[in-house]
């Protein structure tokens, strides 16, 4: 089973086809050493053929038959390796190393011609391979001049073994090679396979072990853990936020439930059935409220409305929303002053970062008493511009101030005040889209709140 | 002075058609009984194949078109509608509430986007402002309701004869109110159409607002101009 999976593994696919050609290239190196190797051997057989003749026929032209005859014997004792027999008219022998003139002679149209020969040894006879030329000499005589190829024919041979033992080597050293290798990668890609079991079977914590050489595979899971990390914060924010929704929508959802309820226990007039009907509808505003405000903070912090920045002017958010807000201070007895100069340009969203001021200046008259003051203007400093809220009210404890940049954080002080603890969130929310900072100090007394954005490059 | 508050009724305008396309069959048959209970004639399409054929059938005063739809959605429903020439009013319904969303809406043709959950009374205030926005009007330079006269040239008002003085946002404000006088204007309608803001400022802002105005040009006057219309909005209108 293993060895099955290990064949159908890409690197051992790979590792397969890199033998394979590695095999043909060096099949074909090693075809054309040998075709060198023995067309050059068998030309220098021929090359020693045609010495011998030479010489041969020099001798014949001064000494006549006789001569040739004498240094045939002469040379026919002397050499093994090469052959030779005069013969005549019916082919029979009349000196040379040969005993008969080859019947089964395989001839070359170049005048070659190869056969085999019986040769003397000392435990018999022995079937040789030759090569030779045959003349025929005036007066009806044949000779035949040739030499033993056997030995070359050996080396030959050699040089063909030892070039098929080294092609089986390669190919069995290519194999082994890829298996180790594909084994290697194998066994790593499973490390990754197994985590991400153990992580699909519930335990988000397992991590990729890296193994610190930093390759591809370290990558990999350098990449897969911290996406790991990603979705385990997203997770963890998800969870947060399901738990704020259950708590902080229940208690209205519940509220109106039981109105409905109390309500139809006994008949009630017109006017009762009326009101009761008008109060849920009121409870279910303040619920699709709720609802919406969790939504866009949730899309504010996943980043997506960033498709829609541009340049955006606060000064003027400032001078619209002061002017959106400044009767309401005025209901409320409060001195509200807005401070806006010159266009201050950042790269945002108009309408996130008007809801956001609006909210800051929402929370700001809605905390301060009546017979305070509220001022609002915006700042700029290297890089960033900062909005600001100022108000004279009780502030915000220090111990506080980050808690209630929550979700649905309200403190006990706030309890009774209308609102859905969505509001500072939303800022934070959007300070955080617009990579900047939602920050709360104490004005002494009053609180100041002070959306910080990067200004537009 | 206490403010007058009158319940929602069907504006003063005559009977609208109305074409609903909406698959969900209980989100359609409350909005058909609420149209029709407000004094209104509707007709309904399941899906959006049908409700093409009703719009090129029949003339409607205006459209009610979910985005969502079977077979054809609102989108293309619309784009279609406006390839034939039909010039219906159409007020789009939708979950889908994101700003690209309503952009979207819009290039396509329609007139109005409200995002679901919403108000009937919100949807019975805009479909009513479409109507009313699509008879054609002379340019207009001065308007008037009751003895309440804007003048829009030299950006001025009057109630009897005395001059009222206004901020520019609040005359922008009566504007708005004046051009749909006798018709539901609802909160959003005026935060949307007055402020530029597609978004809920949570305190009810315009209601401040509102009440500054109603000072100004009611103050003083034994017939108020300036009504709350109960769960709806404002309506301004004058006395039968």
């Amino acid at each position: 089973m293993r060895l099955l999976k290990l064949l159908r593994t890409t690197a051992f696919r790979l590792a397969l086809v890199y033998v394979l050609v590695f095999a043909v290239s060096a099949g074909l190196l090693i075809g054309f050493i040998y075709l060198s190797t023995s067309s050059f051997m068998a030309a220098q057989t021929d090359e020693t053929l045609n010495a011998e003749i030479t010489g041969l026929e020099e001798q014949y032209r001064q000494r006549g038959l006789p001569g040739l005859r004498q240094i045939i014997i002469e040379r026919s004792s002397r050499s093994e390796s090469s052959l030779y027999l005069l013969a005549n008219a019916d082919l029979s022998r009349i000196a040379g190393n040969l005993s008969i003139w080859p019947a089964d002679a395989e001839r070359e149209p170049n005048g070659y011609m190869n056969f085999t020969y019986d040769r003397q040894v000392a435990d018999g006879i022995e079937k040789r391979l030759a090569r030779a030329r045959q003349f025929r000499l005036p007066g009806n005589f044949y000779l035949l001049v040739g030499r033993d190829v056997v030995d070359r024919r050996g080396v030959e041979d050699l040089i063909t073994d030892a070039l098929l033992w080294a092609g089986a080597l390669t190919l069995a050293l290519g194999l082994l090679g890829g298996f180790v290798i594909s084994r290697n990668m194998m066994s790593r890609i499973e490390a990754i396979n197994r985590t991400s079991r153990d992580i699909m079977e519930g335990d988000l914590s397992r991590r990729v072990e890296l193994t610190g050489i930093g390759d591809e595979f370290d990558e990999l899971a350098s990449n897969l853990n911290d996406m790991l990390d990603q979705i385990s914060r997203l997770m963890a924010g998800m969870r947060e936020v399901s738990d704020n929704i259950a708590h902080d929508l229940r208690t209205p959802l519940n509220r109106l439930r039981s109105r409905l309820e109390v309500t139809l226990m006994k008949p009630q007039g017109d006017q009762e059935y009326r009101e009761a009907l008008e109060q849920a509808i009121s409870d279910a505003d303040g619920l699709i409220s709720t609802f919406n405000s969790l939504l866009l903070i949730t899309r504010a912090e996943s980043g997506v409305l960033r498709e829609n920045f541009a340049p955006t002017d606060l000064s003027a958010i400032v001078r619209d929303m002061s002017e959106l807000y400044e009767p309401v201070a005025e209901a409320k007895n409060i001195a509200f002053r807005a401070i806006s100069g010159p266009p201050v340009t950042c790269r945002g969203d108009r309408s996130l970062i008007s809801q956001a001021l609006g909210n800051m200046i929402d929370n700001a008259i809605k905390y301060t008493p009546s017979g305070g003051a509220v001022s609002v203007w915006v700042q700029r400093e290297a890089g960033t511009a900062t909005l600001k809220v100022r108000d004279n009210g009780p502030g915000i404890p220090e111990a506080d101030r980050a808690r209630v940049l929550q979700r649905f954080v309200r403190l006990e002080a706030s309890r009774h005040t209308p609102g859905s603890g969505l509001g500072l969130s939303l800022v934070a929310a959007v300070a955080q889209l617009h990579e900047g900072e939602l920050q709360l100090d104490d004005a002494g007394p009053g609180l100041i709140a002070s959306l910080r954005l990067p200004l537009d490059a | 002075m206490t403010p007058q508050t009158i319940t929602l009724t069907a504006s003063e305008n005559d009977t609208m058609r109305v074409l609903v396309v909406e698959d969900d069959h209980e989100t359609a048959n409350y909005l058909i009984k609420g149209l029709r209970e407000s004094g209104h004639v509707v007709d309904h399409a399941p899906d959006g194949v049908e409700g093409l054929e009703m719009a090129r059938g029949q003339s409607y005063d205006a459209a009610i078109v979910d985005r969502m739809l079977p077979r054809l959605d609102g989108l293309s429903l619309v784009k279609r509608m406006r390839e034939d020439g039909n010039e219906t009013p159409v007020l789009f319904l939708s979950a889908l509430g994101a700003v690209d969303d309503r952009v979207k809406g819009l290039k396509a043709g329609g007139d109005d986007y409200l995002t679901k959950p919403y108000a009937f009374a919100e949807l019975l205030a805009r479909v009513e402002a479409l109507v009313r926005r699509r008879q054609p009007a002379a340019v207009q330079t001065r308007l008037q309701v009751g003895n309440l006269e804007l003048d829009l040239l030299s950006r001025t008002a009057m109630r009897a004869g005395q001059p009222v003085d206004l901020q520019p946002r609040e005359f922008l404000l009566l504007e708005y109110l004046m051009r749909h006088a006798g018709q539901v204007v609802t909160r959003t309608m005026l935060l949307e159409n007055v402020w530029d803001y597609h978004f809920d400022p949570q305190t009810n802002v315009i209601d401040v607002h509102i009440s500054r105005l109603r000072a100004k040009i009611d103050k003083g006057f034994d017939e108020p101009l300036l009504h709350t219309v109960r769960g709806a909005g404002y309506c301004l209108r004058a006395a039968a």
